[in-house]
């Protein structure tokens, strides 16, 4: 290793050392004018500061955010009571009660602000500094251990992977129990999550058994051990660390952002620079996002020096993310326009069709229309023709975010994926269920936004659409499956149509009685269990959380419905397919090995077979990493079934003889 | 009926997929190297650590059981043609009604004295994989005998646990039997790059015993002694077929096999790298240790088997490999040394890592040929040009037609194109650039 890099990781190190060590050099003291900041309602301020007074804790200083949070939320709670029993004393006569009463889930959303204002030390003193030496410095730290890299003689450069305790992966045993745990946390925490509903947890975890009924007795998996799955004799424990501390972050993120107000604080002043207003959990997180991106985009040049798709793409990856996903968003904030990420497309944006949101669009001149405009077009156009024009790769390994992320800070964990075929056969069944449970979850929001009949886009008219939509999608899919151009199995496509018919006939039923409740379900409910389900624990925690784990693609793969719409697309007509070259193929692995979406690429090379997959991102690696020049990204409209579907012998024709392809 | 395939590799694997496919026979697969079917030009990658040997299996575990193959693991020490037994070292027998026999290759050994010394093997087994790896721990140098393929992958693996390699190669130039003189010294440059040790036109004189049965230098028939802890002999291969010389079967440098590839014994088959053909197809070697024929022949004897004979027929030559970085791919009759009336057009990238040559016939402009260095071409573009004897200059202006490098790679045709126009004085134009419609047009017969 080059001296550069040595001090480049170790600089880096230092600044995650630096980075986590934050969290713990901050006091906590309340004060009037602390909470005066943090909370804008005077009613609430005062009665929290009357409250605390009588604690005596005004002026208190607490160690960490651990011991400060329960007694910040004792205080909510008392002042709460208070408010209930005696109204402040100026409050008018004929004012709404709603004004000054503080129920608890008002007083969860303070928790976060007070904490932060709350916050005193190095961090909140001298907030730039403390950028630098943790984020800048990490930055500087990476890039020393990169740049070197652009020496070295161009070609693939996966020597060791296996051999690193980062990268190898673990054993299934242990894989299991990671996974497993998880989804068990996942599912007793939504249980509080929910406020001790257990309705939704119990549907999802019928639904994962049912999952694992089909995979296992319907499609026959139960007695065939995956073997191409993650390692099974190692275990790289270096990598287990890597995934612990990414779902620590990310559990911290999305569901206890108070004990992060530190890294809030240091992201403050480019928050101000570019919004004007202070930093959130999710501004941190975008920088954080972005950076990363950008830092390990210049990695992906260094290691794909010889090759200019990669290039290209990785340019792309970085410029949608820092301009669409960070800075465009921001200065629309700044500017007070809606915060909009003009390439985030539903059902992966799952929130755009959300009530707040439509009203935010719609009360923003013309510029809020025109974002409306835009995203439906996206969906209901970009989407289809896009795709079928280029595949879904135009979407998931050049302009998503997600996908950006993946491609960068996850490509040294490609080669992760489960390639089983039992793996497969659960992401089909997970991403279309995910699929599904977006497409109900936002037609009951949009079914209680939507008037009954005073506007032409009634909630009769959406359903209509809805049906018609459904209807033509899932007959032309079927008529294609049926001519034999697609290789399906008979399970899905009945389950495909099943699924389909039901939600057709919801539709029809609510039309015809227009009643209350979409699909029977409360939309604030179904919303709120997606948000966590899907949205915060799927595409985060484990979507990221598990690059070291399963692969840096387990969202993409497993759980976005996004990708599944543009993976239907894909299957059912688009002109892009993998060609393979002939006979060259000597079913090396290597195309497989690095398949991040868990594809097994060699199973169709070695046969000479043209590989057309929904779930094929279209990053290129497995025509890069081909030592033998097999396998080509290509685009065309012609031919598409035949090389695709034909279980083709190399050599001999069984039909005609000893005959050349 | 009980079809018996002995080896596991890419022939008798084939083999038995293709009996699968085409009967309902008993099909069982007998090795002693491994349980299951692994990809024998991989293994390189899992010593460099790109894959586990979990990966390099093409087929997953339950495949064979999901497909009635049977996996019987177990060295085969004797052959009763007569009785149709085979007879496993441990002394269980395995009766047959048909045997195929797809016993592969050995490393040569020249009568080196000290090529039996420990720390001293080939590369062709995972046993060998595993020899190797267990000897790398603390390897201070590694020498390599004999500039082939095998040859340049193990320096290549070697390196990349940076020990320092010695490669000893007997020719002037890497590899110039078969690759033409600028390829050649392409791929020695490129060797050198890396900072393997490269000496040419040297030859292995002895290995030194350290006095308990270790290699620990090597003595070049210069003179010079090269210390080392591990010598790699990678001068070629033979047919496996040692074990074989005494019985019926009729043996010469391979088993001997007629173009249906039956043995002289009834009902007794040979495939892959063991079989020499007795009537090769003009152009072609009697024994052609390559993955690629033994695929086809693993199909042509299933075919034969499965009551639908159809003479082996390889087709047009092609072939691929990897110099460290650098891609190979050729098709066609390119070598070394080609016959006078043969011209090429070849045009090599500036960067001296990537080049193409167009061979043809200078009498009849038919081409020949196609060598490609760090470029990809399709490989049925190529082969219908040279089935169709197509002549040099339609091919030439065609070219983008066999292009087969990924998206937005920077096109070369047009310089092969103007290449050969300074050579000849001729002013043709690149008239098709690189895409699959139009690939999949000529390959259809509409273009």
């Amino acid at each position: 290793m080059h001296t550069l890099q040595k001090i480049g990781l170790a600089l880096f190190a230092a600044a995650l050392l630096l980075f986590i060590a934050t969290l713990g050099l901050e006091k906590y003291e309340l004060s009037e004018a602390r909470l005066t900041n943090a909370i804008d309602n005077t009613y609430h301020v005062d009665a929290i500061v009357a409250a605390a007074k009588e604690e005596g804790i005004l002026g208190n200083t607490y160690a960490s955010s651990f011991s400060f949070v329960p007694v910040v939320e004792d205080l909510f709670r008392e002042a709460g009571a208070n408010l209930k029993t005696t109204p402040p004393a100026n409050f008018p006569e004929d004012g709404n009660r709603a004004d000054y009463e503080l129920p608890s889930w008002k007083a969860e959303n303070y928790l976060l602000p007070v904490v932060k204002k709350a916050s005193t030390g190095p961090v909140s003193d001298q907030p730039v500094l403390f950028w630098w030496l943790t984020v800048g410095l990490g930055i500087l730290g990476g890039l020393l251990y990169i740049l070197p890299k652009f020496n070295l003689i161009p070609g693939i450069k996966h020597d060791h992977l296996y051999h690193r305790s980062l990268t190898r992966g673990l054993r299934l045993s242990v894989r299991g129990f990671f996974l497993g745990a998880t989804i068990l946390g996942v599912l007793v925490y939504g249980i509080y999550y929910m406020g001790k509903d257990y309705f939704w947890p119990g549907i999802t975890l019928l639904i994962g058994l049912l999952i694992t009924g089909l995979v296992f007795w319907v499609q026959r998996s139960a007695w065939r051990t995956p073997a191409k799955s993650a390692a099974p004799d190692l275990t790289g424990w270096l990598g287990v660390g890597a995934g612990l501390y990414l779902i620590a972050f990310y559990v911290l993120l999305y569901w206890s952002p108070r004990h992060i107000t530190s890294w809030m604080l240091l992201a403050d002043p480019l928050s101000y620079t570019l919004n004007g207003g202070e930093a959130s959990q999710w501004f941190l997180y975008g920088m954080l996002y972005t950076l990363v991106i950008l830092v390990m985009g210049v990695r992906m040049f260094a290691k794909y020096m010889h090759n200019k798709y990669q290039q290209i793409r990785t340019a792309s990856v970085m410029f949608f993310q820092t301009a669409f996903a960070f800075l465009i968003p921001e200065i629309l904030v700044r500017l007070n326009y809606p915060y909009y990420d003009f390439k985030n497309i539903w059902p992966l944006n799952y929130t755009f069709f959300f009530d707040w949101n439509l009203d935010n669009l719609i009360n923003s001149g013309g510029l809020g229309i025109f974002m409306l405009g835009w995203g439906i077009a996206l969906i209901l156009l970009g989407v289809p023709i896009i795709t079928y024009f280029y595949g879904k790769r135009w979407y998931c390994s050049w302009v998503c975010g997600c996908g950006g992320l993946a491609e960068t800070m996850g490509d040294p964990y490609r080669q992760l994926s489960d390639k089983s075929l039992r793996a497969w056969q659960y992401e089909r069944w997970i991403i279309h269920a995910v699929l599904v449970f977006a497409v109900i979850m936002t037609m009951g929001v949009l079914y209680s936004y939507l008037p009954k009949n005073e506007v032409w886009f009634s909630r009769g008219n959406f359903l209509l659409l809805m049906i018609f939509t459904l209807a033509g999608a899932m007959g032309y899919a079927w008529y294609r499956w049926r001519k034999g151009g697609v290789d399906i199995g008979a399970t899905g496509m009945y389950v495909g149509l099943g699924v389909t018919v039901l939600l057709i006939g919801i539709s029809g039923y609510h039309w015809a009685t227009e009643s209350e409740q979409f699909f029977f379900l409360s939309s604030g409910e179904t919303r709120q269990w997606y948000g966590f389900l899907i949205g915060s624990a799927f595409a985060g925690v484990v979507g990221t959380g598990f690059y070291p784990l399963m692969g840096n693609r387990v969202w993409c793969r497993f759980g976005c419905p996004l990708a599944a719409y543009l993976g239907l697309v894909q299957r059912f007509k688009s002109r892009f397919r993998i060609t393979t070259n002939g006979g060259q193929c000597i079913s090396c692995g290597n195309c497989s090995t690095y398949c991040e979406m868990g594809i097994d690429v060699r199973w169709y090379a070695q046969r000479g077979q043209d590989i057309v997959r929904s779930s094929c991102v279209g990053c290129g690696v497995c025509s890069a990493v081909c030592p033998r020049g097999v396998l080509r990204l290509e685009n065309s409209s012609v031919d598409i079934d035949e090389r695709a579907t034909e279980v083709r012998a190399l050599h001999i024709s069984e039909e005609r003889g000893v005959e050349l392809y | 009926m009980h079809i018996a395939i002995l080896g596991n590799g890419i022939s008798g694997i084939t083999a038995a997929r293709f009996l699968r496919k085409l009967t309902d026979h008993q099909i069982t697969v007998i090795s002693a190297e491994t349980d299951h079917f692994f990809s024998r030009t991989a293994l390189m990658y899992v010593y460099m650590g790109h894959m586990r040997y979990e990966d390099i299996k093409p087929y997953e575990d339950w495949f064979w059981e999901k497909n009635r193959i049977d996996l019987k693991r177990g060295y085969v020490e004797q052959i009763d043609f007569e009785q149709k037994q085979l007879h496993f070292r441990k002394g269980d027998q395995l009766g047959y009604d048909k045997l195929i026999l797809a016993l592969g290759s050995t490393p040569n050994k020249f009568g080196w004295p000290g090529q039996d010394l420990q720390g001293v093997r080939g590369l062709y087994s995972y046993q060998d994989l595993e020899y190797m790896e267990a000897h790398s721990e603390g390897l201070e140098r590694a020498v390599i005998v004999g500039g082939g393929l095998i040859g340049i992958e193990m320096a290549e693996m070697f390196h990349s646990r940076h020990i320092p390699v010695t490669f000893l190669v007997r020719e002037s130039v890497y590899w110039n039997a078969v690759l033409p003189k600028e390829e050649s010294e392409m791929v020695t440059r490129h060797i050198r790059e890396h900072g393997i040790d490269l000496r040419l036109s040297t030859e292995l004189k002895e290995i030194v015993d350290d006095g308990q049965g270790r290699a620990c230098a090597v003595v070049t028939g210069a003179g010079e002694r090269i210390d080392c802890g591990y010598v790699g002999l990678t001068a070629g291969v033979h047919p496996n077929i040692g074990w074989l010389k005494d019985t019926a079967l009729e043996t010469d440098k391979g088993i001997l096999v007629d173009e249906y590839l039956q043995t002289n014994l009834p009902d007794v088959y040979a495939i892959g790298d063991c079989a020499q053909i007795r009537h090769p197809k003009p152009g072609r070697r009697p024994i052609e240790a390559v993955w690629y024929t033994g695929r086809m022949m693993g199909e042509t004897v299933a075919h034969a088997i499965g009551g639908q004979p159809v003479e082996y027929d390889p087709g047009v030559w092609f072939n691929s490999a990897k110099f460290m970085d650098i891609e190979y791919q050729v098709y066609g009759d390119v070598s070394g040394r080609m016959p006078d009336h043969y011209a090429s057009v070849y045009w090599e990238h500036a960067d001296g890592r990537k080049s193409i040559r167009i061979v043809y016939d200078q009498n009849t402009q038919e081409v020949a040929g196609f060598n490609l260095m760090g470029v990809r071409y399709r490989h049925e573009v190529c082969e219908r040009w040279l089935a169709q004897k197509a002549s040099v200059e339609a091919v030439l202006q065609n070219l983008g037609l066999a292009n087969f490098d990924p998206e937005y790679y920077q096109q070369f045709e047009r310089e092969v194109v103007a290449q050969y126009n300074k050579q000849t004085g001729r002013h043709l134009k690149l008239r098709q650039k690189r895409g699959l419609s139009r690939a999949l047009a000529f390959l259809r017969g509409r273009a």
